[in-house]
């Protein structure tokens, strides 16, 4: 056994070395070269400040904009730090629901939110990514019909034209990748940018 | 369903068919110590290393000191990361100011990456430093799965070799399989990452001020090079909490394809590399198409499951054709999810990109059977290859049992001894995966950890247990496993897993490799074609799968019934 010793020893010196930091920096210097904006995490910067990244969802809470999905992250409770509290798209903490099928706390929970924007106007079927939340809880991106379901109450809250808004989500909507790969989606935070830049 | 799914599911596939035989060829050409285009770069570096550790490569051992040898690396593995993660605070490039891991959590975490399982009982970006991510655990993401490739060339050439008494050196099979096969793959793939927008920075986090004016902490860090890895070793380790499912890591369409071939070609093609290396590429060919027929079984139910939708959830008016969307990330669509599912855990990668707790029911049983069948479809790096030709021996001791004549695999006559460690082998996952589940199913302290009641606390414990001993590292991650018990139960389950499982594999080589080589009669049984691949199928879903039966109709399926039934719990 004492004879395995030695190479053991060293060749995890320098294996650590190889691909626990020569690997990785090679790759951060070549990345900051040819793609710095992906490595530095595709953040979106107005006016010198960062607003937000692309890539990573963001919480909308009045009705001027539209709505992201609903997002199951959250954060230490301040008043108590063995607990936690609600804090969608905290994109420190990235956190699914988890709750499975049958759970009692996700029916009541779609429950009560759908029957809310059927009360707000919204016809079934109600397109199903409005009520459930994402893996990460920071799904940047909703489906067209979830964004073309909520054009109504937005257009009325901003006092814009219906059709207007229809045609800025048509606009934002990227299609499948190479017309086959994933899915047809809206990216909210691009879309209210643009909803922004309207008025 | 849709048949623009099913293209999705093919393209991929497709892609990685094409990646295999190249690689697997390429692989057997580096094992056998042959000079490829990589050597003029390689090759210095790879003789600089056995200098400085005083290895000589012309030098081999008998399955005892090899095993030894990757024993006592394993063991120096498991001191360094502990001492990284216990003094991260003390260690550089932590700009977040993260304290040390706790005891039971970095035990956890340590022997989770030494086995190549990376269950995570952490949140990444909430407790590990860069430092700890890069020189900790991406290390092990690379050593882990190349201790499992060399353990799978010890086992390749017990058959390619005859009444031999040494069966390769562990230090050259490690060096190589790092230098030569993965961080070119990984240097790579991380490039491409990058380029799709998986962030590869030494910044911790940036403050981004919302459109509403809020406050918006995103975590970032060195991702990429990761991520690569992470896939390529069939590791599974998120540097995120959501793990793949996180924007950062796997941020669109192409990153997703790019996430599941990383994953699969490895694995596939060290099947054509056994074939090659045994002298019969329709070998390979044979095991490939056994792990094909039940992995794209797999990849069917649980795209069909999980496109019917939840019932309880379409009855409050939820748009049905959009599938269940619990849990799942809009940009990769329901095909390409199901995919994933089904090859993290048939490897035993462990990486998702959804949450498998929130899948349906069925949809969430076909992980668990994925990895109770013993990850050999095709298995992690390495570690499928030796567990898929465990299950060939014993579908060839089957098949001589029929007939009454002496069982042969390659020309290499199997008896008692070589049974008796197979058995042995196999046995290691029920007796993990069902005595921890028994026990921590009537324990309260363990109970507390669930986040679901019914028969969904029954999965998730099942899967916590399936994962660990499977050192697959997925979860269905309601479970909370940071507390001591799961802490040090699942890390328990997972040595048993990898080795519980190795050693009686390697002693089953050593005795291989000094057998004979009869030539082929009239009398024996072709292990390249069709009856022996149905044979295999077989073995691999009764012997493997049919044993954890009673534990999954107490799960999933009472669950799918009950949902039907409109009950919540």
């Amino acid at each position: 056994m004492i004879q395995h010793f030695r190479p053991a020893l060293v060749l995890l010196l320098l294996f650590t070395a190889l691909t626990g930091l020569a690997y990785p920096f090679a790759i951060a210097g070549v990345a900051s070269v040819a793609f710095p904006s992906q490595a530095g995490g595709s953040l979106m910067v107005h006016d010198g400040t960062v607003i937000g990244s692309a890539l990573i969802g963001q919480n909308f809470a009045s009705e001027v904009y539209f709505q992201p999905r609903p997002s199951a992250t959250n954060t230490p409770d301040p008043a108590d730090s063995s607990k936690t509290i609600d804090a969608p798209y905290n994109a420190a903490n990235s956190s699914g629901s988890n709750l499975g099928p049958t759970s009692k706390a996700l029916v009541d929970r779609v429950k009560a939110a759908a029957e809310a924007k059927l009360a707000a106007g919204w016809k079934a079927p109600l397109p199903a990514d409005a009520f459930t939340t994402s893996a990460s809880g920071l799904d940047p991106e909703i489906s067209p019909q979830n964004a073309l379901a909520q054009v109504p109450l937005v257009a009325e809250a901003r006092g814009l034209d219906e059709a207007k808004l229809r045609a800025l989500v048509a606009a934002r909507t990227h299609g499948r990748w190479l017309g086959l790969i994933g899915e047809p989606r809206v990216n909210v935070l691009a879309l209210n940018i643009a909803l922004d830049a309207l008025e | 369903m849709t048949l623009n799914g099913w293209l999705q599911i093919s393209l991929v596939l497709g892609l990685v068919l094409v990646a295999i035989r190249p690689l697997g060829l390429y692989m057997a050409a580096v094992f056998d110590g042959h000079r490829t285009f990589a050597s003029v770069v390689l090759g210095p570096v790879e003789r600089g290393f056995y200098r400085l550790a005083g290895v000589s490569p012309d030098k081999e051992q008998n399955w005892l000191a090899y095993t030894l040898a990757m024993l006592m690396f394993s063991a120096l593995g498991f001191a360094s990361l502990y001492a990284i993660l216990r003094l991260q605070a003390f260690l550089p490039l932590n700009p977040q100011g993260f304290d040390g891991v706790p005891p039971d959590l970095a035990f956890n975490t340590t022997i989770s990456f030494l086995t190549n399982t990376n269950w995570q009982a952490y949140g990444g970006e909430t407790t590990m430093s860069h430092f700890s991510q890069m020189a900790g655990l991406a290390v092990h993401n690379f050593l882990s799965a190349a201790t499992g490739i060399a353990l799978a060339l010890a086992v390749t050439r017990a058959f390619s070799r005859a009444s031999a008494a040494t069966i390769g050196n562990f230090w050259v099979d490690l060096t190589r399989s790092t230098l030569y096969v993965l961080l070119p793959l990984a240097v790579v793939v991380a490039l491409l990452f990058v380029a799709s927008g998986v962030p590869q920075t030494l910044d911790g986090s940036v403050d981004a001020t919302t459109l509403e004016g809020a406050k918006q902490s995103i975590a970032l860090g060195p991702l990429a090079s990761q991520e690569a890895i992470k896939q390529l070793g069939t590791n599974g380790g998120g540097f995120f909490n959501a793990n793949a499912a996180h924007p950062f890591e796997n941020p669109n369409a192409f990153s997703n394809i790019l996430q599941i071939w990383s994953m699969l070609t490895v694995s596939a093609a060290l099947l054509v590399m056994f074939g090659k290396m045994v002298g019969s590429e329709r070998q390979g060919w044979a095991l490939c198409g056994a792990v094909g027929a039940i992995l794209l079984g797999g990849v069917a139910i649980i795209y069909a499951s999980e496109t019917a939708g939840n019932p309880l959830l379409t009855a409050l008016g939820l748009d049905p054709a959009q599938g269940n969307l619990e849990g799942k990330e809009i940009r990769f669509g329901q095909a390409l999810t199901a995919l994933y599912v089904a090859v993290t855990t048939g490897l035993s990668c462990g990486a998702v990109n959804a949450m498998h707790d929130s899948l349906t029911p069925l949809g969430g049983m076909i992980p668990l059977i994925l990895m109770q069948l013993g990850e050999v479809l095709p298995g992690g790096v390495g570690s499928g290859l030796y567990g898929m030709v465990v299950f060939a021996i014993l579908s060839v001791f089957i098949a001589g049992l029929m007939v009454g004549r002496t069982p042969e695999f390659l020309g290499k006559k199997i008896e008692a001894r070589e049974i008796k460690l197979a058995v042995l082998a196999v046995l290691i996952l029920p007796l993990a995966i069902l005595g921890f589940s028994a026990v921590a199913a009537v324990l309260p302290s363990a109970l507390s950890s669930l986040a679901n009641n019914g028969p969904h606390g029954l999965s998730e414990i099942l899967y916590a247990y399936t994962s660990s001993a499977g050192n697959n590292g997925s979860a269905f991650a309601g479970l909370s496993a940071n507390t001591p018990w799961w802490n040090t139960t699942t890390a328990i389950a997972m040595t048993l897993g990898r080795f519980g499982y190795v050693v009686p594999v390697m002693a089953m080589a050593g005795s291989i490799a000094a057998k004979k080589k009869g030539a082929a009669s009239a009398g024996t049984f072709p292990t390249d074609g069709g009856l022996f691949v149905g044979l295999l199928v077989g073995v691999i879903l009764i012997v493997g799968g049919l044993q954890f039966f009673p534990a999954l109709a107490l799960g999933p399926i009472v669950e799918h019934v009950l949902m039907l039934a409109g009950k919540t719990f």
